[in-house]
């Protein structure tokens, strides 16, 4: 029990802790497209820079305002949830009776001009954000030095996802959205205001991805091209955990986390690809995706 | 928009996207002294800061600190963004040279595009003026009668940072590899330092790049190898979020030192010092080195993107420009751009002297060589104010910093 395939156990123990943090961050973002894309239809290609608001807004608040950690988890979503409201409200709604292309062609350009505004204003290297004192330090696991922090962020996510599945599917208000998805005219017709639902639920997608965001700050450098490395990853899991399915796209995180924990002690050089090549098996054995509902 | 087609808008979308990869499209008719600098280097990536539009910056410093414009040379620029891709770079490189007659390719990080740009230049015969790449490769196995490699490469940073480490005691080495042609290069010339020494290599994990964020798996990985020493043979925001994510996992802590072998001062800034005080690192200009390097900065820093000090990539496409323009007023706008190689070989026959690289001299393969600076990053309470980053350990002189130049394996000099 002391090697496994020539690699020692404890070090593959650290990288399936490791794997299921990352794995924490995909999830999170998966969980914001996966609520998007089954309520409103549309692939949410801004999804990646508003992520990384999320962690701009964090420093921003740190910065000017002198306001830490704990209150830019509970501003930052709001701030850039309604920045996501704006976005709906102005453009997205226009264009929900038309091709789903459509809608990824606009957020894509959306996600493309808000990362060079960014870029513009504070260049590539990134901002330092510093992990919050309460969090700092780290336990030793005997096979690993694990820091608070990544544990607090594993911790979070968890709770964060199962109060959104709880929300969507156990909740008087989950089910009008579920009905609003079905069919929007019926739900219309019984009073409920189903164009402004839509706008809240993106708002609500978006604040999920600025969550992750300030959850990031302290990990990764603060730098506009953070959610653009993050975000193709992320589709992947949404693809493989099946489009909508909000269960599908937590578990795929966590599980595709883990995968690429592991590849990048086998074969490093492979672990950027890894979630690719389960992607394209997925499709061809399950094309509606792990969790998915052809 | 209902009547619109959607293959008419993804038409429409494709030609718009096509059309911003391409660059600024310069006009063919060229009045007979004119130059064109065409420079091309990571606008909207990761190696932005340390390029980028920096780069742009200094460029028209050196123009106008050249006062070649009053001597009836007109200097035209482009700007190209390669997005560190081998294919983007050659394209650009390509309609540049063949379209829109451009003289000099200027500055190029990232090795993978820099070799490709190396072989175009050479076969158009053209002027390459590499500031940004590292691998010693362009003056080695690659090199080149048109091209000059200006500011650093992998040989000259490990010796300076490599050695240091293993001198005091660093002996046992891990590396951290970005998996393209410059991490490798890096990693073998580190690698060659450290086994010369008596010390050992226990392991290396090859990233990939671009697109790593996340370095805790392959920092756990270094960390298990028990190596004193952890090479980072990245650069940029790879080093940054390594750097960081090693504070957060307190692999210094446990006594293991890490060798950032590649790092800029703008990487220091965005760390932050508390982050990156007491590390090490090799670079060939700092703005607060001497009277000249603090007057250069002064007169270029209006124009430099978002407050950053210039860095030594930036500063090398300076000092290049100002040898190439010195040289093309010598010789005339018409036989400048005649050859390629007639030009380089002017280049290399005089000394280089400027505000921002001091004084150097361009060896027969195409490596310009001077003095190179092992530098510490200061602690919060050393640091006396905005930018002032570093303390001086240790000065290279130019003739011991770079390859000597029978073991590059550079045709050039053997022949």
């Amino acid at each position: 029990m002391d090697e496994i395939f020539g690699i020692p156990a404890p070090l593959l123990f650290g990288q399936l802790l490791l794997g299921l943090i990352n794995g924490a961050f995909y999830a999170l973002l998966s969980l914001g497209l996966a609520v998007i894309f089954g309520m409103l239809n549309v692939i949410n290609f801004t999804h990646g820079a508003q992520f990384m608001m999320g962690a701009f807004v964090a420093w921003m608040l740190l910065h000017y305002f002198g306001i830490g950690y704990w209150w830019a988890l509970l501003l930052a979503p709001l701030i850039v949830g309604f920045t996501g409201v704006v976005i709906e409200k102005t453009m997205i709604s226009r264009l929900y009776k038309l091709d789903h292309l459509y809608g990824l062609l606009l957020t894509f350009g959306v996600g493309l001009i808000i990362e060079g505004l960014f870029r513009n204003q504070y260049g590539s290297s990134g901002m330092p954000y510093r992990i919050p004192p309460e969090l700092q330090g780290a336990w030793d696991l005997g096979f690993m030095f694990m820091p608070v922090y990544r544990g607090w962020v594993v911790i979070v996510a968890i709770v964060m996802c199962l109060a959104t599945w709880l929300v969507i599917e156990k909740t008087k208000l989950g089910s009008y959205l579920r009905a609003a998805t079905e069919n929007p005219a019926l739900v219309q017709a019984f009073g409920i205001n189903v164009p402004r639902m839509m706008t809240l639920t993106y708002g609500a997608g978006v604040a999920l991805a600025a969550f992750a965001g300030v959850l990031a700050a302290p990990i990764y450098s603060v730098n506009p091209q953070m959610g653009a490395n993050l975000i193709i990853i992320v589709f992947a899991v949404v693809v493989i955990g099946g489009m909508g399915s909000i269960l599908g796209s937590v578990v795929t995180g966590f599980a595709l986390g883990v995968i690429e924990g592991f590849t990048r002690v086998f074969y490093p050089e492979a672990s950027a690809t890894v979630i690719f090549v389960v992607m394209a098996i997925v499709l061809l054995l399950r094309p509606a995706g792990l969790f998915g509902r052809a | 928009m209902a009547h619109l087609n959607r293959r008419a808008l993804l038409g429409g979308a494709a030609a718009t996207a096509a059309f911003g990869a391409l660059p600024a499209h310069v006009a063919r008719a060229q009045a007979a002294n004119t130059v064109r600098i065409g420079v091309l280097n990571d606008q909207s990536g990761l190696y932005r800061d340390v390029n980028g539009p920096g780069s742009v910056a200094c460029v028209r410093q050196a123009i106008q600190d050249s006062g070649v414009t009053a001597r009836g040379v007109n200097v035209e620029v482009v700007v190209g963004d390669h997005q560190n891709r081998p294919d983007v770079g050659s394209t650009i490189t390509r309609q540049w040279i063949d379209r829109d007659n451009v003289d000099v390719i200027l500055d190029v990080p990232t090795s993978s595009v820099a070799l490709a740009v190396n072989t175009i230049v050479r076969e158009r015969n053209k002027i390459f003026l590499n500031s940004s790449a590292a691998t010693s490769d362009l003056t080695g196995a690659q090199c080149s009668p048109n091209t000059i490699h200006w500011t650093y490469d992998t040989y000259m940073l490990a010796k300076s940072t490599g050695g240091a480490m293993v001198r005091a005691g660093g002996d046992t080495w891990f590396f951290i590899t970005a998996d393209y042609a410059f991490g490798h290069a890096l990693e073998r010339d580190t690698s060659g330092f450290v086994r010369a020494a008596g010390g050992r290599v226990l392991g290396q994990v090859r990233t990939p790049f671009p697109g790593t964020t996340d370095f805790s798996s392959f920092l756990v990985q270094a960390q298990s190898s028990r190596a004193k020493v952890i090479g980072l043979a990245n650069a940029g925001g790879d080093t940054i979020n390594s750097i960081k994510q090693a504070a957060e996992f307190g692999v210094t802590r446990r006594g293991t030192k890490l060798a950032a072998l590649l790092m800029f001062i703008s990487d220091v800034h965005s760390l932050g010092l508390e982050t990156a005080q007491g590390l090490v690192c090799t670079e060939s200009f700092y703005w607060d080195l001497n009277d000249r390097t603090r007057a250069f900065t002064q007169r270029v820093l209006p124009s430099m993107p978002g407050g950053l000090r210039p860095g030594m990539g930036q500063a090398g496409c300076y000092s290049a420009i100002m040898h190439y323009l010195k040289t093309v007023a010598e010789m005339g706008v018409p036989a400048a751009r005649a050859s390629g190689v007639e030009t380089v070989n002017r280049m290399k026959a005089q000394p280089t002297n400027d505000d921002a690289m001091g004084e150097g001299t361009i060896r027969p393969d195409g490596r310009r060589i001077q003095p190179v600076y092992l530098f510490e990053v200061k602690t919060p309470a050393e640091s006396r104010g905005a930018w002032d980053y570093y303390k001086l350990l240790q000065t290279t002189p130019a003739a011991e910093a770079f390859r000597p130049l029978g073991e590059g394996n550079c045709a050039l000099v053997r022949s």
